[in-house]
């Protein structure tokens, strides 16, 4: 039951990836770019690290990868931001 | 089933590696190049955790994709025109660089798969699982780092010494950047201790599992990084009375535990019974310190300006 959970989350961690790269190689401008790929990233990654918490089953384990997934995404959100504050600046001039 | 299954992983794992490697150095743009090559760091540390090699991976993951980016990426800060600076204007130097590489790689391939074929199993791992027990400590990369081969450690320290003094050597630091605002100034209150935290975990469970001086002393100077870019011109390094001794604290710490087993009649670098431990953390925690200090210094690309006040964003871009 909590492995067949922990594929069912990894899986879908993967498809987010997945839809976040297309959306990375596909979208016209850049702003769309970035909001592509990070929400697809921090989710797919918040869902790969419960998968694999869940299949590896100990407490620690699941404790040290959600602590991870708190730091990407806190991380993942600072550069985007200092990414999309760039653009503005430039298109402004 | 799951041993194609890894076998599929592997192979798509090396064929990325190869084709990030040819893109990065066949890149016409030079900031694409850095880009691929950060990419390849990462690529290659996965490739060293499959070959069950997480040290070399931690090492690979900080320095090579994380560290050696930043410094190429600030490099390319100095380029006046990226995109003018590609591999079009070649003299004999760097038509002569590939050629040379490749006979090298091929010297290297052939001595791995002749080592592979004349002794498939055996090497040195024996040897050294045999000795673990008197090293003092119990990760066999530690143990051969900090113990068995402590000269080339002290060697590779040295280059270290040396390198950073080529880089004071260079004048004064490139201009400081500008803050980058408040949203990085939270996540830097965030990461910040938690770098420095790290950096004493990993010397410290390096004694017992993959870790050690060298992946800690790169945290640190990741923490130096990211107040540099984040606007604090002195990114916290130790001022110009301090800096000195920092820098060379790592050597100065194996010469002194070597020349102390000279003069008590031992080898030099033939730790005491008993004492290898405890002199194994000493070395490794200066080292860390001047690790850290030596590749924070290199991302300042020169001497830093002793009067910069610590502490405080510079208001301008102008060099403080």
């Amino acid at each position: 039951m909590t492995e067949a959970l922990g594929v069912m989350a990894v899986v879908a961690g993967v498809a987010f990836f997945l839809a976040g790269s297309i959306g990375l190689l596909r979208l016209p401008d850049l702003l769309s770019r970035l909001h592509a790929l990070t929400k697809a990233d921090n989710l797919g990654l918040g869902l790969l690290a419960l998968g694999v918490g869940l299949l590896d089953g100990r407490l620690l384990t699941g404790v040290k990868l959600f602590l991870i997934w708190l730091l990407v995404l806190a991380g993942s959100a600072v550069s985007t931001h200092l990414i999309a504050r760039q653009a503005l600046r430039q298109e402004r001039g | 089933m799951e041993a194609q299954l890894w076998l599929l992983l592997d192979s798509a794992l090396a064929l990325l590696l190869l084709a990030l490697g040819w893109a990065c150095m066949a890149s016409p743009d030079l900031r694409r190049g850095v880009v691929l090559f950060i990419a390849f760091g990462m690529v290659l540390a996965l490739v060293w955790a499959r070959l069950r090699a997480p040290d070399l991976a931690l090492a690979e993951a900080v320095i090579g994709a994380g560290l050696t980016g930043a410094l190429l990426l600030s490099a390319l800060r100095d380029q006046p025109d990226p995109e003018a600076t590609g591999v079009a204007g070649r003299d004999w130097f760097g038509w002569l660089v590939g050629p040379a590489t490749l006979v090298l790689a091929g010297v290297i391939g052939w001595a791995l798969f002749y080592a592979l074929i004349h002794n498939p199993t055996e090497g040195q791992a024996g040897a050294i699982a045999q000795a673990l027990p008197q090293s003092g400590v119990s990760n066999p990369v530690t143990a051969v780092l900090l113990n068995f081969r402590a000269y080339d450690t002290l060697l590779e320290l040295a280059v270290l010494l040396c390198a950073v003094l080529g880089v004071l050597a260079l004048g004064p630091a490139r201009p400081a950047y500008r803050p980058a605002g408040p949203m990085l100034g939270v996540l830097l209150r965030w990461l910040l201790p938690l770098l420095i935290v790290t950096a004493g975990y990993l010397l410290w469970v390096g004694a017992q599992a993959p870790g050690g001086a060298f992946q800690a002393g790169s945290l640190l100077a990741a923490a130096a990084v990211l107040l540099r870019l984040g606007g604090y011109p002195t990114a916290g390094l130790p001022g110009p009375v301090a800096r000195p001794w920092l820098l060379v604290a790592g050597v100065a710490a194996f010469l002194a535990v070597g020349l102390g087993t000279a003069l008590s009649g031992a080898a030099f670098l033939q730790y005491p019974a008993g004492w290898s431990g405890g002199l194994i953390l000493l070395i490794e925690a200066a080292a860390t310190l001047s690790i850290g200090v030596t590749l924070g210094l290199a991302f300042f690309g020169g001497r830093p300006e002793p009067d910069c006040p610590s502490g405080n964003p510079a208001k301008e871009s102008r060099p403080c």
